[in-house]
């Protein structure tokens, strides 16, 4: 819309009642232009906590980095802050979490897949309309229930197979973290099947293919840029996760990348220092600030991936 | 007086003796969309290479009545056919629920109103229809490929980039590149529905050329709404209306001496 | 062109095809029903745990050292308190800044920023927000760790969830409206006040389900900023018997919310404790699906009822 404001004309000059009609519209000049004021500071807000996160977790990482160098936090294998011989190493906290990502993304991202292609191009109408929410609600699940289910139900299931698996492993949160995370998948790559017209289907069609050759060899294609970034959208999902890992992997940092064993997430950790008492200022309570911007640069890094992708591979229909 | 000038007729065809072979005939054709009846017992014949033209109003059904050649309508629920579509040599009933519509589809190819080239290479455009007939050798690709794009006159303007996508190509080229898709399959029949009504009056000239080379090759059978289109491109014309069809015959016979008054109408422009 | 026509040989390349789409219809019911089966799954075993321990006990009692007489209402009184301030707080600036994107917004660089903050925020991790309001609310602006932070802080977790929701509806609106709007002298705001935001309300309504039904159920921001896990103590009420009539002591006091609680149970290895655990699961995701379900249901009738 344009920012002049409606109402607005030429004033012809002089009488007392065009006086009183002048006061009057520019008191409501003020008034318009006050509430757009307002309402683009409330935008600015997301403007703000951006700037807030990043503020934050630099300044309390910048001191951080001042006791302890960067080439150890990277390259230690060892994570015991809070022990009087006090290692950083962060790699052992992002085992953790790639580890448990990729079990994760194992189910997720073909599970999601399938599930977008079969509910965009095969599913009857009645089918598909029970299944979106039902996917709306399978994600909504508070995560601290998933973490619950994951360490009570699962791993016991696991158990049975494998008798040897410790009580805190990071399989079992990882497949209950894929399964939640096959919602994120599936809605926005089916989102993106949807929107390829039906013109390019009707090609195929006519030239007497069926669904699955429609579906896999023009629709898939087509929405290829969508698909990509429901991908990226479930990788930061993963990555980011707390309550899943922090209740079923155990809060133990282990450098592995075995599934089968415990270890702590770059995300667990944090919860659990937040549990303790960190005295504020203390290195301890640096370090959370120092794994946390870790996370948030990857996170960062997924966005602009996704971003970028989205725009070299826009179609344009 | 007709508003079509005699000179913008099709010739008449040639070959005084032979007779035009039928290649698939409509009998009795109804369908419905739900309730509602869109196509009202239409008898049509569609003769071997020649180029049969369905003309009329919009609303008239004539889209219609081509997307229940090759069973389109089958795409989506609460459709209904009537009567029967015959194609011969085999003498077989296109619409009967028993035939495969994916089988109609292998031997029938369509050209669609708007073009709708897949997000592939031009290579792949083109070849999409014989890989979903099986065929794997990259030899026989490459040369139906190529006798494909040569067939609609599209070889020598993308011989260089076959891998290049589709989308860069311009409307006409697009559509071109559709009409080689669809004849790399060697069809039976081949349906155009408005093919040049999305398309600027250059790349509508160069199509309908492209369309009268191809007839001594490919039976046609296309839609159109621009009658003088119609009259320059076809050797049969059949006039709908409001889902029945009004009058059919040769081209140059239905536009110089109508026999119906309702398609003397349309053609000298007093409605439609 | 001669059309020899084997069609033997395409009918048995159709069946083949058509074999292969058989199959991954199959493939396709197939991985839904995991998704259902694990819903089922967990839904059935929180329910057959829990629901035995749901009692008005287990309602009105504080957390305890023994499990038969630890209740959650604390965890409740927090929660719901804690919703009370995010709602406060996330949808009017929710609305308005998605009221300014889609009426007031120029196309420039400053609108652009604003978009790409709300599409990057709403990717970043929940327990970032925990930090973000660690370092800002409890320490910077010395909130402490209190309900107010809590509710700031989940408030910007779903902002974006708001701003996206009320976007959308606004878009939904037809143009034309907007001009007989203005055509009969409307200034801007009175446009948006008498007219867009009326007829969006319904979907806005419907993403600010969505976003509490996701505030309710977050954990981690709100540990990180200090929600205690053990507090045998309600926050003051926020209504007073002597004037003013109304308190905001309770924004300042320490807190629970439920799913800090069910955590905190969980971690124990008492059984009676994961009983606790259980139900106090149970209630949540039967929150979660009311929540949803509403949402879902509000979503439907929209569709049915506005037709422009």
């Amino acid at each position: 819309m344009s920012a002049v404001v409606p109402g607005e004309i030429s004033a012809a000059p002089h009488s007392g009642a065009m006086t009183a009609r002048l006061a009057y519209r520019r008191s409501r000049i003020w008034r318009e232009r006050t509430i757009e004021g307002v309402l683009f500071l409330a935008a600015m807000v997301s403007v703000f906590t951006t700037v807030g996160i990043v503020y934050v977790l630099v300044k309390e990482s910048v001191v951080f980095f001042q006791t302890v160098p960067l080439r150890d936090f990277l390259t230690d294998t060892q994570w015991t802050p809070l022990f009087d011989d006090a290692h950083f190493g962060v790699m052992v906290l992002l085992s953790g979490t790639l580890t448990s990502s990729v079990v994760a993304l194992a189910i997720a991202i073909p599970l999601g897949t399938i599930i977008a292609i079969y509910l965009s191009e095969f599913a009857p109408f009645a089918v598909r309309e029970v299944a979106k929410p039902f996917l709306e609600l399978l994600g909504g699940v508070p995560t601290i229930v998933y973490g619950y289910f994951a360490l009570l139900f699962v791993t016991p299931i696991l158990q049975w197979f494998y008798p040897e698996l410790p009580g805190f492993n990071l399989l079992s949160a990882g497949i209950v973290m894929g399964i939640m995370i096959i919602p994120y998948v599936s809605s926005i790559s089916e989102d993106a099947m949807r929107a390829v017209p039906m013109s390019l289907r009707e090609g195929s069609y006519a030239m007497g293919a069926t669904r699955f050759q429609t579906a896999t060899r023009v629709v898939v294609p087509a929405a290829f840029s969508g698909i990509a970034s429901a991908y990226i959208l479930g990788i930061s999902r993963a990555v980011g996760e707390t309550m899943i890992l922090a209740v079923a992997a155990g809060q133990q940092p282990n450098l592995t990348l075995n599934p089968l064993e415990p270890a702590a997430t770059i995300t667990a950790y944090i919860v659990q220092v937040a549990l303790g008492d960190l005295p504020h200022g203390s290195i301890g309570y640096q370090t959370i600030f120092a794994a946390g911007l870790t996370l948030m640069l990857f996170t960062l890094a997924c966005n602009i991936g996704g971003h970028m992708l989205r725009k070299t591979f826009r179609e344009a229909y | 007086m007709p508003a079509v000038s005699v000179a913008a007729v099709a010739e008449p065809r040639p070959e005084a003796g032979t007779q035009p072979v039928p290649k698939a005939e409509a009998r009795n054709l109804s369908f419905y969309y739900g309730a509602f009846r869109a196509l009202k017992s239409l008898n049509l014949v569609v003769h071997e290479r020649q180029v049969t033209a369905l003309i009329g109003p919009s609303g008239c059904g004539k889209s219609t009545f081509l997307r229940c050649f090759n069973r389109m309508h089958d795409l989506y629920p609460g459709n209904r056919y009537e009567g029967e579509i015959r194609i011969y040599p085999d003498d077989m009933n296109l619409l009967e629920a028993s035939v495969d519509p994916i089988e109609v589809r292998m031997r029938l190819s369509m050209v669609f109103q708007k073009p709708n080239p897949f997000p592939k290479s031009i290579f792949e455009n083109v070849a999409y229809g014989l890989r979903v007939r099986g065929e794997r050798s990259k030899r026989a690709l490459a040369d139906k490929v190529e006798a494909a794009l040569r067939g609609a006159a599209l070889w020598d303007e993308v011989k260089d980039r076959l891998q290049d996508l589709a989308f860069n190509l311009s409307g006409g080229q697009q559509q071109r590149l559709c009409i080689a898709r669809a004849l790399a399959t060697d069809p039976e029949i081949l349906l155009f529905d408005e093919p040049t009504s999305a398309l600027d009056p250059i790349a509508t000239a160069s199509i309908e050329e492209l369309i009268h080379d191809l007839k001594t090759r490919v039976t046609i059978l296309i839609v159109t709404h621009n009658m003088q289109q119609a009259a320059r491109v076809s050797d049969f014309t059949a006039y709908m209306y409001l889902g029945d069809l009004i009058e059919f015959g040769r081209t140059d016979e239905l536009f110089i001496k109508p026999k119906n008054k309702q398609t003397e109408d349309y053609i000298t422009g007093r409605f439609g | 062109m001669e059309h020899v026509r084997d069609l033997g040989q395409i009918r048995a390349l159709i069946a083949s095809h058509k074999r292969r789409d058989a199959v991954f219809a199959c493939v396709g019911v197939v991985a839904l029903m995991i998704g259902v089966l694990t819903f089922a799954a967990l839904f059935a075993d929180m329910a057959l745990k829990g629901v035995p321990r749901l009692d008005w006990d287990f309602f009105t009692s504080y957390p305890s050292r023994r499990a038969g007489q630890a209740g959650i209402l604390t965890a409740w009184v927090g929660s719901c308190l804690v919703m009370l301030t995010t709602a406060a707080v996330a949808v009017p600036l929710g609305v308005a800044a998605g009221l300014y994107l889609e009426e007031y917004a120029p196309r420039n660089w400053v609108t652009d920023i604003i978009e790409i903050n709300i599409t990057n925020l709403a990717g970043v991790p929940s327990i970032i927000y925990g930090l973000l309001a660690l370092g800002l609310f409890v320490y910077q602006f010395g909130f402490g760790q209190s309900i107010l932070s809590a509710g700031l802080t989940l408030a910007l977790l779903i902002l974006p969830v708001v701003i996206v929701a009320t976007r959308e509806s606004i878009r939904a609106i037809p143009q034309g409206i907007r001009e007989g709007a203005y055509a009969l002298g409307g200034t801007q705001w009175q446009v948006c006040r008498d007219h867009i935001l009326p007829y969006s309300s319904a979907g806005i309504l419907t993403g600010v389900i969505i976003g509490m039904a996701r505030a309710i159920g977050e954990t981690a921001p709100v540990i990180t900023i200090g929600a205690l896990t053990f507090i045998a103590f309600l926050p003051p009420a926020p209504v007073k018997a002597e004037p003013p009539f109304v308190s905001f002591e309770w924004l300042m006091s320490p807190f629970t919310v439920m799913p800090i609680q069910m955590f905190n149970w969980t971690s124990r290895p008492e059984a009676a404790f994961l009983v606790n655990a259980a139900a106090a699961g149970f209630i949540l995701v039967l929150m979660t699906l009311a929540m949803n379900g509403l949402a879902i249901w509000l979503r439907y009738r929209l569709r049915k009822k506005i037709k422009w």
